[in-house]
């Protein structure tokens, strides 16, 4: 057995296609384990795993969790509050001190652009990357893609729109490599100073006015607009933006077809989205949630599959 | 002190458009004559340069040393050791330690220091405002009374536009140079890399070419103002090296020097999140080294400058957002300079030794960079055929904070003069 995935999930820029369909397709089956009355399979029974959060989060880390538990883990939580990292502790020696508890996998949501890979680099354990900064969020970008496979059946070929603070998002940069390696075509709609200098060069469709992406587009992924980027001076303020970039009704009315609209969350209805949209009838929103923890298990069950100490044991035996 | 010979070396002095195999005769510290069959004084030592290179001692003028008060990353000593081992005879110290040099008993310390280290002879660069704050101006007479060469509050910009003037103004009567550190800060702040494609890709905030161009295109306008001399510190875009071309063009006093790794590395070293191609102003573009190379073919850019900035091994052991900006460069300068610039076919040798030691001596009214008659003798001796393999481990700095680990240089210093002493020798090894 060799590893499918290699150590870590760090990101989906360096996975190739044949890797993210494999979780995907890893997945399908995994859905049906949450309609189970008893959702446990003993798949990683045995398995300890750490939750490390150093940024606040609801929906990654709950659906981590289920993902785990439902998987059998053991698992662990630590956030930054409360731990020795409140104490000025730097991630080296966190990394060490739990590799020293004889851990097998760290899921790591982290304020900064590149920790996961630098935390991976150092320990053993297979690491998961939750969310680094400004740089990915893999398995946000997973539950994606596996949410528009199963509306729309395939991938290939699709154009799919993401909307609004593509500067500061790590959910932009999973999706953009993900969609791209299967085949979509991916715009980008904001004002320009939210998107990066060299947004150009990454072979997407800048799209200045939100009514030009909704004219192109079979998907929006709306993402959330942070208050912060108001009072940094790159907004005037959350009610023009509504106004210039909100994803209204109204401008989806104008569309040529009906347009399906996703939104990684939590939500600021009234800002980047309008609520009839949020809850109407194209929005894929509450799929996301559910496919997010099978697209979770999926990516748990083959890094767990593919420790590389593992693998060397099993060549031997029932591989 | 016996008088010295060096024999049959490859002598090259730009101060002298000399380059030719030639003996030199050292006598008290000083340079006494070059040239064939001058014959040996009696009691002279003789040291052997055959197939050696003989140049005036390197001379940066852009160095950190961290003392006083981050003794742990870097002393005066350890650097001005480190220094003489890249072929450095005199290196200017920067006043960003703890506190910051901005008063004559401190520019005295460092003085003392430098002295005591026996070493590459160390130069205090005063601050230019009272603790580096950019409120009110540090007594420019009494830093240079005490032995300061230069004003500088590097590390950070000097950001109101009318200290900057004043300092230019101010300066003109000690005739020394106010070097700034080009940085608008608040298209600056947060930045951990260069602003383009590969932040892009990172996720990292960027930096944009413009934060230095705008401070680089004030600081030439106030230098047309004053008619002081501005020396523009660590160049890094193409922006900056056009708009000193045509300040240079109007004869003012603009000056600019650039650093090793910004002629050798861009941005893309950053892609692994490398703490140590961390550095402020940040690797820059393909396009950015290539115009780099240019202003120091034709002068645009004055000299070389390592910005040498050492950090304790841990303090890189970081996320990149929070590791600290800097990397050390004197050990690495000339072999990066011969195999980058000269076999990369920018640059002639004689060219780069006016770079590296003729031009920053001048720029900041040093001693050395000629071996004329007359002269002191502070020079190296370097193989410059010699392939090495950069060890951080066996650095003399005290860090070993550097991109180039492992990396392939060419030339190697295998003895290096300070006043006709030995300050450093290579050890031999295979």
């Amino acid at each position: 057995m060799t590893a499918p995935l290699g150590k870590d999930l760090l990101g989906l820029e360096h996975l190739s296609a044949e890797q993210i369909l494999r979780i995907l397709d890893t997945a399908e089956p995994f859905k049906e384990v949450s309609e189970r009355a008893i959702k446990k399979t003993p798949a990683l029974r045995g398995k300890t795993i750490v939750n490390l959060f150093f940024e606040a989060s609801t929906r990654t880390r709950i659906s981590f969790e289920f993902a785990e538990k439902r998987l059998s883990a053991d698992t662990v939580n630590i956030a930054s509050q409360g731990s020795a990292v409140q104490k000025g502790e730097n991630l080296v020696d966190t990394a060490r001190n739990l590799e020293a508890m004889r851990i097998d996998m760290v899921v790591m949501r982290h304020q900064s652009s590149g920790a996961a890979k630098f935390l991976a680099d150092r320990i053993q354990s297979n690491v998961i990357n939750a969310g680094d900064g400004k740089h990915e969020h893999p398995t946000q970008g997973l539950l994606d893609l596996l949410t528009l496979r199963d509306k729309f059946g395939k991938l290939d070929g699709l154009k799919v729109c993401i909307c609004g603070d593509i500067l500061h998002s790590r959910v932009f940069r999973s999706n953009l490599w993900g969609l791209q390696k299967l085949g979509a075509q991916v715009g980008v709609c904001g004002p320009r100073s939210l998107l990066p200098v060299g947004i150009d060069e990454l072979g997407v469709t800048v799209f200045r006015r939100i009514e030009d992406a909704i004219q192109w587009a079979d998907a929006l992924n709306i993402l959330r607009l942070q208050l912060e980027r108001m009072n940094a001076g790159f907004i005037p303020s959350l009610r023009e933006y509504y106004r210039v970039f909100g994803v209204t009704e109204e401008r989806l009315a104008q569309a040529p077809k009906d347009l399906v609209i996703l939104h990684p969350g939590p939500m600021n209805r009234g800002v980047e989205i309008d609520s009839r949209v949020a809850d109407g009838p194209h929005s894929v929103i509450l799929p996301q949630v559910t496919n997010g923890v099978a697209v979770r298990m999926a990516v748990l069950y083959l890094l767990a599959g593919g420790r590389p100490d593992l693998a060397e044991a099993a060549k031997g035996g029932d591989a | 002190m016996k008088p010295l010979v060096i024999r049959g070396g490859r002598l090259i002095d730009p101060s002298t458009s000399h380059d030719a195999v030639a003996d030199l005769v050292i006598i008290n510290g000083k340079v006494d004559g070059i040239g064939r069959n001058l014959g040996t004084p009696d009691g002279a030592q003789v040291i052997e340069a055959k197939g050696l290179v003989v140049t005036p001692g390197l001379i940066d003028v852009h160095v950190h040393l961290r003392e006083p008060g981050q003794e742990d990353r870097e002393t005066i000593a350890t650097g001005a050791m480190a220094a003489a081992a890249g072929g450095f005879t005199g290196i200017c110290a920067m006043p960003n330690t703890d506190p910051p040099i901005d008063n004559q008993a401190s520019v005295g310390f460092v003085v003392k220091q430098g002295e005591t280290a026996r070493a590459a002879r160390v130069y205090p660069i005063g601050a230019i405002t009272l603790g580096q704050q950019g409120d009110q101006l540090a007594e420019f007479g009494e830093l240079v009374g005490a032995g300061a060469v230069a004003v500088s509050d590097d590390g950070l910009p000097v950001t109101s536009g009318h200290m900057m003037r004043t300092a230019l103004e101010y300066a003109q009567t000690f005739g020394i140079p106010v070097a700034d550190h080009c940085e608008e800060p608040t298209l600056a702040r947060g930045g951990v890399m260069h602003e383009g494609l590969v932040s892009a890709r990172l996720g990292l905030k960027g930096i944009p070419a413009a934060a230095e161009e705008i401070m680089v295109a004030r600081d030439i306008i106030l230098a047309g103002l004053t008619r002081g001399h501005v020396h523009l510190c660590h160049m890094s875009t193409r922006g900056s090296v056009e708009l000193i071309r045509r300040a240079k063009d109007t004869g003012w006093a603009v000056t600019a020097e650039a650093c090793p790794h910004h002629f050798t590395l861009t941005h893309e070293a950053c892609a692994g999140y490398d703490t140590n191609a961390k550095m402020n102003p940040p690797l820059r573009e393909a396009a950015d080294v290539e115009a780099i190379r240019g202003g120091l073919k034709d002068g645009t850019i004055d000299c070389i400058a390592t910005d040498h900035a050492p950090h304790h091994y841990d303090a890189k052991e970081r996320e990149f957002d929070d590791a600290p900006f800097g990397i050390v460069g004197l050990e690495t300068a000339l072999g990066l300079g011969i195999a980058e610039l000269v076999q990369g076919g920018v640059l002639t040798l004689p060219e780069l030794i006016l770079r590296m030691s003729t031009m920053p001596a001048k720029l900041f009214h040093l001693p050395g960079g000629s071996l004329a008659k007359g002269q002191v003798a502070d020079m190296v001796m370097f193989d410059p055929a010699a392939r090495w393999r950069v060890e951080p481990a066996r650095f003399l700095s005290k860090s070993r904070n550097t991109p180039f680990g492992g990396r392939e240089l060419v030339g190697r210093v295998v003895r290096t003069l300070v006043g006709g002493r030995t300050v450093f020798k290579a050890t031999p090894t295979a």
